[in-house]
């Protein structure tokens, strides 16, 4: 059974605007699933109404064997939604919010309780849990969110921007913490502006652009199509002169630092024999641009060319 | 018993828990007001005037005017509970908790009415006993009292409902309070009996749910309406099956909550 079916998905709201045109995309059990797109591509309003926060126009979305239409109730406890933007009562305190969304799934108290504990504790934030929510930064309120969508145990984890406006260090923590839920087998669908996000984290992931889908593949596959990748050398010397190498577009960013440009056709080792024969000691390499970026991209810009 | 009827009573009950919480929490906003207020009415309208006023149909004019003043105080408490608890919900958007869960429409809207009869009620109480200060209280049918108290607390926690449901912003939930509920209380014959107006605000009396609770109320503390309580009744029975069934319609169409 898939955990996610969605069919034919369309939104029109009130106002006019059309948000989905016919959305189609099948996500698997276990899968780790990245859901890209622009501002206003329409990810929030097909997660809002997977969450039946918003309600469709037509299609269909079934929910671990549930539709949304006919078992709503079933399909909704099927999933954990963390959204976009803070969404609990400021004045509750920590241990409440998760506690009270517990008895929302049906959990007794006691256990809710456990559960509460539980998940807190592995999110870091167990020593906040009776402090008033409006109390914690930034990165804590979204780990609380975290907590809350867990704390009746979904199938389903569905992120919107989990990690917007976090540091680093809390993004990374946060980044290990979801793929060990992952491992335990938790289908998670993730939304997400950091393409190195869902490069890290996800198998599969699917575009939407302007209310279409532009992409439903493996990140794998879809990286495959990448031809060329640009890296950047940081150099021991200052260069003379900008060297020459077959098959490779090379810039010159000041005098320690080159740019070098090239297909999936030249090997590497190709390639640092021929610095090594100019006489060109290099100190470090990385990578220009994360290469989902890139792609991603280059596909939205080719559907803007064919609107 | 059912797993699902579990499941229900579970949701509900962390609602109900969830609203005492919050009320309890800032009781010098939700409990203290009431008290004070009715000391006011008491000292003024009991003590300094309704000394010079005298009896109203055989009553001493404080004992007369004591189930009003309940009533007025369960009916502001129970409306301004539910109108402010669930549009804060839907203002700090932590409604959400709730709609994404599988809770059905119906244990969601019994929690917030659940809640806003606590608040009420216990309000009620609490001014009971303030009133005691100032008078001894009569219970002329104890089981009436209690009945026309809570459908009392029903009929407007099911109002400020759908109040909230329609409110956009914190204006659009004082403006029937201060529009409607107060003018309706104060002309609902708390102060005075019906038979002192002129024949014409008689009639339009009649057509003032409020008029019709006071006096059921006041029928089960002296044992004295101005209107025959069955009547009275089956008018709060009736304004409440009706709410009820809109609130239901408007949480199952999601007016307000979804998009």
């Amino acid at each position: 059974m898939k955990a996610l079916v969605i069919r034919n998905l369309k939104k029109t709201y009130d106002s006019g605007l059309v948000a989905l045109k016919g959305i189609n995309l099948e996500v698997e059990q276990g899968d780790f699933f990245a859901l890209l797109g622009p501002n206003g591509a329409g990810k929030t309003t097909m997660i809002g109404i997977i969450t039946s926060l918003v309600t469709k126009t037509a299609g269909e979305v079934i929910i671990g064997g549930h539709s949304i239409d006919t078992a709503v109730e079933k399909a909704k406890a099927q999933i954990g939604v963390v959204p976009q933007e803070f969404n609990f009562s400021i004045f509750e305190k920590v241990i409440d919010i998760v506690v009270n969304q517990a008895g929302f799934y049906g959990i007794p108290p006691k256990q809710a309780r456990e559960k509460a504990e539980h998940y807190l504790v592995q999110l870091g934030i167990w020593d906040k849990r009776n402090n008033q929510a409006r109390l914690l930064s930034g990165g804590m309120k979204r780990r609380l969110m975290i907590a809350r969508a867990l704390v009746h145990e979904p199938k389903i984890l569905i992120l919107d921007e989990p990690t917007a406006g976090v540091d680093i260090e809390v993004r990374r923590s946060m980044w290990a913490f979801l793929q060990k839920i992952n491992e335990q087998g938790t289908t998670i669908i993730l939304t997400t502006h950091y393409l190195e996000e869902a490069e890290s984290l996800c198998k599969k992931v699917a575009i939407i652009h302007q209310g279409n889908m532009v992409e439903n593949t493996t990140v794998k596959q879809l990286l495959s199509r990448l031809n060329t990748e640009t890296f950047i050398f940081d150099l021991k010397y200052p260069l003379a002169e900008k060297p020459e190498i077959s098959g490779c577009t090379i810039v010159s960013v000041d005098e320690k630092t080159i740019e070098i440009s090239f297909g999936k056709t030249v090997n590497l080792n190709n390639l640092f024999s021929a610095l090594s024969e100019r006489h060109i000691e290099v100190m470090s390499m990385r990578n220009k641009t994360n290469r989902l970026e890139e792609l991603f991209l280059r596909l939205i810009t080719t559907e803007v060319a064919h609107d | 018993m059912t797993e699902r009827f579990t499941f229900d009573m579970i949701g509900l009950y962390t609602i109900l828990h969830k609203e005492v919480t919050r009320f309890v929490r800032i009781w010098t906003q939700t409990l203290l007001p009431s008290v004070i207020n009715i000391t006011l009415y008491f000292v003024i309208f009991g003590s300094l005037m309704g000394n010079r006023i005298g009896d109203l149909n055989g009553f001493r004019y404080i004992d007369y005017i004591v189930p009003g003043l309940i009533m007025m105080s369960v009916i502001t408490a129970t409306y301004a509970n539910v109108v402010f608890s669930f549009f804060g919900a839907k203002f700090q958007r932590n409604i959400e908790e709730m709609l994404v869960s599988p809770l059905p429409n119906y244990i969601i809207l019994w929690g917030f009415v659940l809640g806003g009869i606590a608040r009420g009620l216990l309000v009620g109480v609490l001014v009971s006993l303030t009133s005691l200060f100032f008078t001894q209280l009569q219970i002329a049918h104890l089981f009436l009292t209690i009945s026309v108290g809570v459908i009392t607390a029903i009929l407007f926690a099911l109002a400020g409902f759908i109040n909230a449901i329609f409110s956009r912003n914190f204006d659009d939930i004082n403006i029937v309070p201060t529009f409607v509920l107060n003018p309706l209380t104060y002309l609902g014959g708390v102060f005075y009996s019906i038979d002192l107006l002129p024949e014409i605000w008689q009639k339009i009396t009649y057509i003032n749910p409020i008029f019709y609770l006071v006096n059921a109320f006041r029928y089960g503390m002296l044992g004295y309406s101005d209107v025959d309580v069955s009547i009275a009744l089956s008018i709060m029975i009736g304004l409440s099956v009706v709410l009820y069934i809109t609130c239901i319609y408007l949480l199952r169409k999601g007016v307000g909550i979804r998009s």
